[in-house]
């Protein structure tokens, strides 16, 4: 049984997964991945991949600064498709721009350029956006990247540093520093569970619920959209807890593609396109940029966001359980934090003082 | 704007056209759609220089006269409770109905070979379709290769539009070609088709155990086709020619089906296909209530087969099953007609090993055949190299990846066909059903 003997066994290979299963091959540890299905298949291929650093929440916003100063090591890596087309936060009247000073100094405090853009400088910036706006909110620095080849590649590198994939095979059975495979093979070593909405099937201690969205992608359109433009609005839609919202936000692909956003169901559990919640989308969409309404659509799929309770992610030990570990349920902003989710995990697994504070994430929070 | 049949029928080729003449033969309101502008399909797509074939006409007249409304441009995207988002020039529609018929027909089977890309090359159907439609083909040297009976009739349209067909390379073996040839005695009409249809290609050569291997640009004409290397039992000899018409036989038309939930098969127990078809029972009912299916769709057929299935799916949709049934026998000679194609024009493993690792695969998106390699399934592929998310939607490369044996293709999705985004945002909420029209 030599073979099956790990350092570190990590379960499920998405953005969070094999962003944790590279960060521990590369401190030399002997790592083991275990995905059933294709490499960043489930919310990571569903992802809009906006690297982005939202700050109403303080602990959220620690994480997230953490992880995009990771990200920046990758904004070179072709596999990564790192584009810096920066966030503009669109403000339709007076009101919904009054946040603006606060949050410019929410980020400022956690050393993400943000400016104030007046409607001038807004039309400017982006002049298919609908006449009337107010202005906005640059946050010139952040980034798109592509989700699933990203997973890929850092499963690659986590292997070329010794990983070995379960490519196919699905961890059944947790035990005291144990996982059982669907075909019966027994791994040990310390366990990190990262499969995200997933997660009940092998913790179901801890809460999980899964959030539908949708995207719909264009033909590509080079010139239409420079930005990643969301509504002021979004955080109400992504951190409220309304059964269903939509929120304007839309991304230009480096392909020149847009993607078009958000939706968000706790209700909806299969993974079937909604023509009702496409519907609601889209007339958010158009009611910022009008101009959509005459482009191509190509394509619309679904994803579902991992979700927890208070919206944070699971980032600690498994309470109760000796050896065992959890990374999932990062809602929204996995892709942001990923590598800072890992980052932690590791200092956490192996006894070292974490960069940021892992009190507000720990998963004992959870159990009553 | 919403309209509401009795019976829809999806497709208005020669399943499509008869369907809707039997369902509208029993007094339902019948409603038959198209993506093009004029009724006939591919197989008797409107040609600017010759007459409809004398069936064609007849079939058009019918439908016409048994006031099925043609609904021209109407491009399916999405599928909703007993009814179908369209996407028209004037805008999106919802088009309702009691009974849905699928008459989708085929495309053709496209495979990668080293050039397969250059200007110049199309599918075999695909150049004959262009030239219907007034594309110039006089005097131009084509090459017409691939696989089955639609490659005389590719090269017969091309000779009588003026092209100068250098000859129709056909990848079956000789000997399969001549067993096929003698079954035809069984088929006196189709023996006198394929008679006439060679008389018209007087002089053209038609080899057998052929196969175009690569295609050559020229070096100063903007890389267009200058020559194609073909192997066939003698060995590889280069051929000068300007275009190249080049088809491996057809495929149904399932993504509407799919989109639907219908169950699909890959070929039968005979002959296994890469490909999926609709599975129908006797009166040609899939396996989604009031969803039919009729021609091509159910697994590649012919004519004959299309336009008998037509009547029978349209004559069961209407409620007149016994109309459906007395002309079963007719569709099991057909249907055993089309298990006489697939066997005899079987393609040749040579041609699934064509593609070179750098050959293109995916021309949407510039996927080469090697970076596909490790992967085995379609999505995971897709996620890392984008294979199959551009605008057709993996329906060649796809396809193709499939009949080569790399893996099957993924599942449809909305919208069927690129749209437009205001188009997307009109799909229907809630069914409006009601008992008045579903009924019959």
């Amino acid at each position: 049984m030599s073979g099956r003997c790990y350092d570190l066994i990590v379960i499920g290979a998405g953005i969070i997964g094999a962003s944790c299963a590279d960060a521990a091959a590369a401190e030399g540890l002997r790592v083991a991945m275990v995905e059933p299905g294709p490499i960043g298949g489930g919310a990571t291929a569903a992802a809009m991949g906006h690297l982005v650093a939202m700050d109403d929440d303080p602990a959220e916003l620690a994480l997230a600064r953490y992880s995009l100063q990771q990200w920046e090591s990758f904004a070179e890596l072709p596999e990564a498709e790192f584009s810096r087309c920066g966030t503009l936060w669109v403000a339709r009247n007076e009101a919904e721009a009054r946040v603006i000073p606060t949050r410019i100094a929410r980020l400022a405090a956690a050393d993400v350029e943000a400016h104030a853009i007046d409607a001038q400088n807004l039309y400017e910036l982006e002049p298919s956006l609908a006449p009337g706006l107010h202005g906005g909110l640059l946050v010139p620095r952040e980034a798109v990247v592509y989700p699933p080849r990203m997973a890929r590649y850092l499963v690659q590198r986590a292997q070329s540093h010794g990983a070995v994939l379960f490519a196919g095979r699905t961890a059944k059975q947790l035990g005291r520093g144990t996982a059982t495979l669907d075909d019966g093979t027994q791994l040990s070593g310390p366990v990190l569970v990262a499969t995200g909405c997933a997660l009940p099937a092998l913790l179901p201690q801890l809460p999980m619920r899964a959030r539908k969205g949708h995207l719909v992608i264009t033909e590509r359109y080079p010139d239409v959209l420079h930005h990643q433009l969301l509504e002021l609005g979004y955080a109400d839609s992504a951190h409220g807890d309304a059964d269903s919202s939509v929120a304007f936000n839309v991304q230009p692909r480096p392909t020149g593609q847009i993607l078009i956003g958000s939706s968000r169901e706790f209700s909806a559990t299969d993974a079937a396109v909604s023509p009702a919640m496409v519907q609601r989308m889209l007339a958010r969409a158009f009611e910022f940029m009008p101009v959509l309404r005459d482009l191509q659509a190509l394509r619309t799929w679904t994803g579902f966001r991992p979700t927890t309770p208070d919206g944070r992610p699971y980032l600690g030990a498994v309470p109760g359980e000796a050896e065992q570990w959890v990374a999932a349920g990062h809602e929204g902003l996995g892709v942001t934090t990923a590598l800072g989710s890992a980052g932690l995990m590791l200092d956490l697994i192996l006894g070292r003082t974490p960069a940021i504070d892992p009190a507000p994430y720990a998963p004992s929070r959870a159990v009553i | 704007m919403t309209a509401r049949f009795d019976v829809l029928v999806v497709g208005a080729g020669p399943a499509g056209l008869a369907a809707a003449q039997a369902a509208a033969s029993h007094g339902a309101r019948v409603g038959l759609l198209d993506a093009q502008p004029r009724p006939g399909g591919q197989v008797w797509r409107h040609d600017v220089r010759k007459q409809a074939p004398r069936a064609a006409v007849a079939a058009m007249q019918q439908t016409a006269a048994a006031g099925v409304e043609f609904l021209a441009q109407h491009q399916v995207v999405a599928a909703e409770p007993h009814g179908l988002l369209v996407e028209t020039p004037q805008g999106a529609r919802h088009v309702h109905y009691g009974a849905l018929i699928l008459a989708s027909g085929a495309r053709e089977l496209l495979l990668p070979f080293p050039g397969w890309t250059l200007p110049g090359i199309t599918g075999a159907g695909g150049l004959q379709a262009l030239v219907k439609q007034g594309w110039p083909i006089a005097g131009k040297r084509v090459a017409v290769a691939g696989t089955g009976p639609l490659l005389l009739a590719a090269a017969a349209t091309l000779r009588a539009h003026g092209a100068q067909v250098l000859g129709i390379f056909e990848q079956a073996p000789a000997a399969a070609v001549n067993a096929f040839a003698r079954q035809l005695l069984h088929w006196p009409a189709r023996a006198v088709q394929a008679i006439s249809l060679r008389a018209r290609l007087a002089g053209v050569p038609y080899r057998f155990g052929s196969i175009v291997r690569s295609a050559h640009g020229s070096e100063h004409d903007n890389h267009k086709l200058c020559a194609i290397e073909i192997e066939d039992t003698r060995g590889r000899h280069r051929l000068e020619c300007d275009h190249l018409a080049v088809g491996y036989g057809l495929l149904p038309n399932v993504e509407l089906a799919q989109l639907l939930g219908c169950a699909l098969a890959y070929g039968t127990p005979e002959y296994a296909s890469a490909h999926p078809h609709v599975i129908v029972d006797g009166l040609l009912r899939t396996s989604v209530a009031d969803v039919y299916a009729a021609g091509e769709a159910c697994g590649i057929g012919g004519l004959a087969a299309a336009r008998v299935e037509g009547l029978i799916a349209g004559h069961a949709a209407a409620g007149a099953t016994d109309a459906a049934i007395a002309l079963q026998p007719r569709r099991a000679k057909e249907r055993r007609f089309a298990a006489l194609l697939a066997k005899h024009f079987a393609l040749d493993s040579r041609v699934h090993d064509l593609a070179a690792p750098q050959t293109m695969i995916c021309r949407c998106e510039d996927v080469s055949l090697s970076a596909l390699d490790g992967f085995i399934d379609a999505r995971a592929a897709k996620l890392a190299t984008r294979c199959g998310m551009g605008a057709c939607q993996g329906r060649i490369c796809g396809s193709a990846l499939a009949e080569i044996g790399r893996f099957t293709r993924s599942g449809a999705r909305p919208p069927l066909f690129p749209i437009r985004l205001s188009t997307l945002a009109q799909a229907e909420v809630a069914p409006p059903l009601s008992d008045e029209y579903r009924g019959h």
